[in-house]
């Protein structure tokens, strides 16, 4: 036990106690999730973009599968089954996409994207 | 195993197994996006490849076996290798080092401080669990639970699948006629 100068001083609980609770995934998730972000953000390649993208569907996978297994219910997993299906469709027509763009425009960098006619 | 305890101090093994797979999920989530040596997409990829396995890791850890299992058969067998299929298809250039634009600073260090104070606010308001719960027969109630309660998404998410296909072809036709 560690002794806290004033006695209503409390740490957040993933510092607090080692045994690994639902916070300790849920801070995991949400890192995994503003790294995502960070990466939509800051990078200029079209394909990091959407590799970060996928990310920040991973961190939310992570998020619902925690919160299935700590309540005790089985739906997280269902949904998080659905989401990867979803997912893989997705992938699957945007790299169609950014290869059609590619072949019209020469360029996967997203500043030289500026306008929406193909 | 009881050497093991010993050695940490009476912590268990799967507490350990966490910390270890958390790191290496967030260490290779930061090496997709901000890579230091080099900054081609093919890095980023086999970096993400990376990212997906840990994170089955973690599902495995939550007694999700059969999300783990289809997590490395879809996620990193499929989407990641079509991925590097088409980084490699493309033939990219590596993208030039540039100065990051001082608004763009501030709207990024904006909204992660906002996340941060959401999950902060919210993580000191949970309760820690009595007990570990026990979830018994995974796969099995998994999938009854997916074929009798959500039948409806199931069978929407194959036609999804079909209409994901008709569109990858007609998007990669070179001529629409």
């Amino acid at each position: 036990m560690r002794v806290y100068p004033t006695a209503s001083f409390q740490l957040p609980a993933p510092i607090e106690n080692m045994h690994v609770g639902l916070e300790h995934y849920l801070t995991v998730s949400f890192l995994l999730f503003s790294l995502g972000l960070l990466g939509v953000i800051l990078r200029r390649n079209l394909l990091v973009i959407y590799m970060s993208l996928e990310l920040m569907l991973n961190a939310a996978n992570l998020a619902l599968v925690s919160f299935s297994r700590f309540n005790n219910k089985l739906d997280g997993q269902v949904l998080v089954f659905f989401i990867i299906t979803v997912a893989a469709a997705e992938v699957a027509v945007g790299l169609a996409l950014i290869v059609a763009l590619y072949r019209k425009r020469q360029s996967a960098h997203v500043e030289d994207l500026t306008s929406m006619k193909l | 195993m009881e050497a093991i305890n010993n050695m940490l101090g009476g912590t268990a093994v799967p507490d350990v197994l966490f910390y270890v797979f958390a790191t290496l999920t967030l260490l290779c989530g930061v090496l997709v996006i901000a890579n230091p040596f080099s900054r081609s997409p093919v890095t980023s990829a086999m970096f993400l490849v990376l990212t997906i396995i840990s994170m089955a890791g973690l599902f495995v850890l939550l007694h999700a076996f059969f999300l783990a299992a289809v997590q490395i058969l879809v996620y990193a067998g499929a989407v990641m290798v079509l991925f590097l299929f088409v980084i490699m298809l493309l033939d990219l250039k590596e993208e030039a080092r540039r100065k990051i634009k001082f608004f763009g600073l501030i709207a990024g260090i904006i909204s992660v401080g906002g996340i941060i104070t959401a999950l902060v606010k919210s993580l000191a308001s949970i309760k820690p669990a009595a007990t570990e719960p026990a979830l018994e027969g995974e796969t099995y109630a998994l999938g009854k639970l997916l074929f009798t309660q959500y039948t409806l998404p199931f069978e929407i998410v194959s036609v999804l699948l079909l209409v994901a296909m008709v569109g990858v072809i007609l998007l990669s036709k070179k001529k629409l006629e």
